[in-house]
């Protein structure tokens, strides 16, 4: 069979799986759409938040940053399971106890304001929309790359697929596709990592095994890769950094913002009871770290295998000839994601690090330039191919990445259509409308959402790659401090929350602006984003813990004087910190 | 629960000084042991490099595991003790 037969029959087996569930989980009461019931087990709700939570982010490009960055990229594998601590101990067992469907009707009911909610709104559907949009994009590569059609067909595919089971079962529909994902793509991630495991270290768990002897040299792993690519001008893979407050700032941030994604928090209504809230934080982080504890093993061997293919006998032989090559490297040639210039003209592949440092010994091995750039989103993508793994694995992968796509795309469209259809129709335009009439508008909103993240998915604007940046910047900042507030104060009001909100967000998208110009239109950056023109040599990816505590400081600072929250607040403040008499979520 | 009776604070106090206390661990093991103080455990060597790198890439998340187990484990009796838990 072709490799590109078995990648049709992974994936179409995959969507065919979706599909099913998705008849059969019908969502057939708002309830049903925005909490699936409320009767999820905590273990399947920690399945289905992993899925929710580890996006084409997580599953295509985190183990080529770490790959890349060595140490100083632990932020992402720190930042994006810390926040989980956060959310099962600071937000998710009060807001499952008090038992509404959205993030901001939380926030308009505990500040008593209509306009704290509208600013929540706002908030989620930027956060969310700027984060799908990365979402469609990597289920497009993943789509070109491997079922060879046309990246936007490849989309309305994936666009149709979502569609069916989002707008059909609403958040019952996608908890039970995201287990089923979920499952796909830690299968999908694991065993090619485990077989890299075996073939390097002769250890089968990939974790462990990146802090084992490399059986070919029979030195530690971390130290032959330490060796090879200092060999080559590059820093050392577990160099410390120098920049420490930069590097806790941004690991702060990725965790605040984790927290206060509202896609995640949401899928903490659907659990029965506050404890369940609890628990399935911590299965939640079991789920995820599954794949997080196999990411840097992947990250180092791949950089490895990636180097001792470039350098077969060693990085004092000559490289490889271009001509010998291996398959892989041609195949990603196609899709320009590798590209390979022959700068001094002598047939082999020179790939070292072009530094000052590294000057005289390149041009003492006559080399004229690095020739070989990789880019470093193909490495887990690549990784089954590199390793020599049979054709099944690969087709394993291209589903896998699909389902890490779609399965946080579903969760990012049902907190916007949730918002739009219960925070904004019925909150402010028709409060009167039937449960009926809302569930539609709610297919409706989701409709919409899934037209307009597929097209923006297509047609990707500039500033697709600053994503991260901005949604955990404006969850980090706006959404989180007012949660934990909201539970762990009496105090902040009405006017404390909103002025925080806008404070925080304000301050944040001023400095990820500056440098990255006003809204990403390039040309328009005030200052040049590199290290030196840093406010304390804090990067603007790391602002937005600084604009948390903006945010805190502004409520307080307001909130202490204006007048105090009335006395039902108050009430309801306290009602939320004790678990007895959580009922299901409701509307009332 | 309208509680502004006895138990229901010292209820919220256990809660906020389990919160407190995991916290602590939770930082420490982040923020500490894998970032600011990676340059004094350097000594401690772990496959191939040092004990911050481990906590960095992997201890951090195993202790961020056991953090909120053990919270939903020990709030789960404190439910119980000031009869706050669900029916």
């Amino acid at each position: 069979m072709s490799q590109f037969a078995i990648n049709i029959l992974f994936v179409g087996g995959s969507f065919l799986l979706y599909i099913v569930i998705a008849i059969w989980a019908k969502a057939g009461s708002t309830s049903d759409f925005y909490v699936a019931g409320g009767g999820v087990h905590p273990i399947t709700n920690g399945a289905a938040i992993g899925a929710d939570w580890m996006s084409a982010a997580s599953f295509i490009s985190m183990a080529g940053l770490i790959a890349a960055g060595g140490y100083s990229n632990s932020t992402f594998l720190m930042g994006w399971t810390g926040g989980y601590v956060l959310l099962a101990m600071l937000l998710a067992p009060y807001l499952r106890k008090f038992g509404k469907f959205t993030v901001p009707e939380f926030i308009g009911d505990r500040y008593y304001s209509d306009n704290a909610r509208l600013v929540a709104v706002i908030c989620l559907i930027v956060a969310s929309v700027t984060y799908v949009i990365g979402q469609m994009a990597g289920a497009g590569v993943a789509f070109s790359r491997f079922l060879e059609v046309d990246s936007t067909m490849g989309l309305m595919i994936a666009a149709v697929v979502v569609f069916l089971y989002a707008v059909l079962g609403g958040m019952k529909g996608i908890t039970y596709t995201q287990v089923a994902q979920y499952c796909v793509l830690i299968v999908a991630y694991t065993i090619p990592a485990v077989f890299i495991s075996l073939q390097l270290t002769g250890n089968p768990i990939p974790g462990l095994g990146m802090f084992s002897t490399h059986t070919e040299s029979g030195m530690p792993l971390l130290t032959k890769l330490n060796q090879v690519i200092t060999d080559l001008g590059f820093n050392e893979y577990t160099a410390d950094v120098d920049n420490k407050l930069n590097m806790v700032l941004f690991t702060l941030s990725l965790m605040i913002g984790t927290a206060g994604l509202p896609h995640v928090i949401i899928r903490f209504f659907t659990v029965p009871k506050v404890a369940d809230a609890r628990w399935s934080g911590g299965w939640a982080l079991v789920f995820i770290a599954l794949l997080y504890l196999t990411a840097p093993a992947v990250a180092s061997m791949a950089r490895l295998n990636l180097m001792t293919t470039i350098y077969p006998d060693g990085t004092d032989a000559a490289p490889i000839l271009y001509e010998d090559r291996p398959n892989w490297v041609k195949e990603w040639e196609i899709t320009g994601l590798i590209q390979y210039e022959d700068k001094n003209s002598d047939g082999r592949i020179q790939l070292y690090n072009d530094s000052e440092a590294f000057q005289s010994e390149a041009q003492a091995r006559g080399w004229e330039g690095n020739e070989l750039v990789v880019n470093r989103d193909i490495l887990v993508l690549a990784n089954p191919e590199i390793a020599n793994l049979p054709g099944w694995v690969i087709g394993l992968i291209a589903a896998g990445g699909l389902a890490a796509a779609l399965s946080t795309a579903a969760g990012l469209l049902l907190a916007i259509s949730s918002a739009v259809s219960h925070d904004l129709i019925k909150g402010r335009i028709n409060p009167n409308i039937s449960d009926k009439g809302e569930l539609l508008a709610a297919r409706i909103s989701m409709a919409v959402a899934i037209v307009v993240a597929t097209y923006l998915g297509a047609n990707p604007p500039g500033f697709a790659a600053q994503v991260v940046a901005l949604a955990f910047g404006i969850a980090a900042a706006s959404l989180f401090p007012v949660l934990m507030m909201g539970i762990f104060s009496k105090r902040v009001n009405n006017v404390g929350a909103i002025s925080g909100m806008l404070a925080g967000l304000t301050f944040t998208l001023v400095y990820i602006f500056v440098y990255k110009g006003w809204l990403f239109i390039p040309g328009t950056n005030n200052l040049a984003d590199t290290p030196e023109n840093w406010v304390l040599g804090i990067s603007p990816l790391s602002i937005g813990a600084v604009g948390a505590v903006v945010n805190f400081a502004v409520a307080f600072a307001v909130s202490k004087s204006t007048a105090e929250p009335p006395a039902e607040i108050q009430e309801l403040v306290e009602s939320v910190r004790y678990p007895r008499g959580a009922g299901s979520a409701s509307d009332h | 629960m309208s509680g502004h009776s006895y138990d229901a604070e010292n209820y919220w106090k256990a809660n906020l000084r389990l919160i407190f206390g995991s916290l602590i661990v939770w930082a420490l093991v982040s923020y500490g042991f894998a970032i600011l103080l990676r340059p004094m455990l350097a000594g401690i060597p772990v496959g191939g490099t040092d004990l911050g790198f481990w906590f960095a890439q992997q201890g951090s998340i195993l202790t961020f595991i056991v953090l909120i187990f053990h919270y939903a484990w020990r709030m789960n009796k404190i439910d119980e003790k000031f009869g706050v838990h669900e029916e």
